[in-house]
């Protein structure tokens, strides 16, 4: 789906060009720099506030705002309101928590993971609401303290069950290392790279870099229809209404992309926990 | 516009800021808090508390099933029982009857008998009085007759009484001997 959308995107891509040379007034193109605003204030120091940190800070207000009313106003009989976000809770702790890991031990990391869910649904969604129109977690830092929560929470979950030699020799030296000892010189480094260092930087960018692209296309879109539309000659003026429609579409995509990534997200620290709860695996 | 020399390059996307770590964790460590300590705990009590009153009010029409049932078992039952009672009533009452009717026979019976019994003996005693009156009345007329016939008037009334016990024993006599073959002449 992402590719098709490449693909037309970059279809587009040449006309854009042929029509930004004949019309002279030349198209603004999205670059990484949208991902680095400049610092609205305290710049360069570690408190640097900037259009990412109103967006996050935003979301965060919105996010915790409707969920502490609904959890005030909870009633035993839910009204629409409440039964929504009873309704998203309970996918979290359902789906995704009690799917992968069990009731038993599923119990204990629920409240991360349906803090994680929303978290990155909330931040996620930010890129297609007006005014915000970009998403929290397109920025690394974000992504990546998620994905560190998670390789803790792995790390915990596995040493508490079997102690820290127990979870290592369980992740570093898969059964099959008895059978073929040789093994363990290939597997066992792998392994190693994957509790380590795959797994969290693999959370990271695959949402990062999710978001990232989803910006690109969008901006790509809107700017490419507002050139066409207003500084194109001729036939060109009409190719504003393709690009108009593809902005429409990616940030309906935009949507579905922000949900599933924040699912996917989910879904793989509970099941990052459940390998590290196996004896061996 | 970004000068050139300002614009980042693409790796430094996946090189975290100190000011974007720091902003990450404290929006992070905010909704963390929310939703560990204010969010999901009423939620779930809520949750749980109604999983809870389903599963009870299931169990508790489960209970009300089962006493209705318990209920119309008893009332099939007690039916029964009522119909064998009316059934054992009326043959009693038909018995009684029968014994009833038995018993006003038997003692009309009796009655009919002391009635029938008791005209007897009113009879007899009536026959009795008669005779006892006949036979004065006999001795008065005899001894009437008697002295109109001899002439004599008895007026000792021991005499009299003797005189007419022996005229009627001659009397008796006579017609005993009247009544026999050989008899002889009237008086």
């Amino acid at each position: 789906m992402t590719a098709a959308v490449g693909q037309w995107v970059a279809m587009m891509l040449p006309a854009l060009h042929v029509a930004s040379e004949e019309g002279g007034n030349g198209f603004t193109p999205p670059t990484i720099g949208d991902f680095f605003p400049p610092a609205i204030l305290f710049e360069g120091t570690w408190f640097q506030i900037d259009r990412i940190w109103i967006i996050r800070i935003v979301t965060t207000i919105v996010l915790v705002t409707v969920f502490v009313l609904a959890a005030r106003r909870a009633k035993l009989v839910p009204g629409r309101f409440q039964a929504a976000i009873e309704y998203l809770l309970e996918f979290v702790r359902r789906q995704i928590v009690y799917e992968i890991l069990g009731k038993v031990e599923g119990q204990r990391f629920v409240p991360m993971i349906t803090t994680i869910f929303f978290s990155i649904l909330a931040f996620n969604i930010t890129s297609i609401v007006p005014g915000l129109n970009l998403a929290g977690t397109s920025r690394v830092g974000l992504p990546l303290l998620l994905a560190l929560w998670v390789m803790m929470a792995y790390w915990w979950a596995g040493i508490r069950k079997q102690g820290l030699g127990g979870y290592l020799k369980a992740s570093l030296f898969p059964p099959v290392c008895k059978q073929m000892p040789l093994l363990a010189l290939i597997i066992t480094p792998i392994e190693a790279v994957q509790i380590f260092v795959v797994r969290p930087a693999s959370l990271t960018i695959r949402l990062l870099a999710n978001m990232i692209a989803g910006h690109i296309m969008l901006v790509l879109c809107f700017t490419a229809t507002e050139f066409f539309l207003l500084h194109a000659s001729g036939a060109f003026k009409a190719l504003s209404a393709l690009t108009l429609a593809g902005g429409i579409f990616v940030t309906l995509f935009e949507l579905l992309v922000g949900f599933l990534q924040a699912y996917i997200f989910s879904l793989l620290a509970a099941a990052y926990i459940q390998m590290s709860l196996e004896e061996e695996h | 516009m970004i000068l050139v020399e300002e614009a980042p390059s693409g790796i430094s996307l996946f090189l975290p800021e100190p000011a974007d770590l720091f902003w990450s964790a404290v929006v992070l460590a905010i909704i963390a808090v929310v939703f560990y300590k204010m969010v999901l705990p009423p939620m779930n009590k809520i949750l749980d508390e109604r999983a809870e009153k389903i599963e009870g009010g299931l169990a508790q029409a489960a209970k009300a099933q089962e006493a209705a049932e318990q209920a119309l078992a008893n009332r099939q039952a007690m039916m029964e029982q009522a119909h064998a009672d009316a059934a054992k009533a009326r043959d009693e009452a038909r018995e009684q009857g029968k014994q009833i009717i038995a018993d006003s026979r038997a003692s009309a019976q009796v009655e009919a008998q002391r009635i029938a019994d008791a005209a007897g003996r009113q009879i007899d005693a009536d026959k009795q009085a008669a005779a006892v009156a006949l036979r004065s009345d006999v001795g008065e007329l005899a001894t009437e007759l008697a002295s109109k016939i001899v002439g004599e008037s008895l007026a000792d009334d021991a005499a009299k009484s003797r005189m007419v016990d022996r005229f009627l024993d001659d009397l008796e006599a006579h017609g005993v001997g009247k009544a026999s073959p050989a008899g002889g002449p009237a008086v």
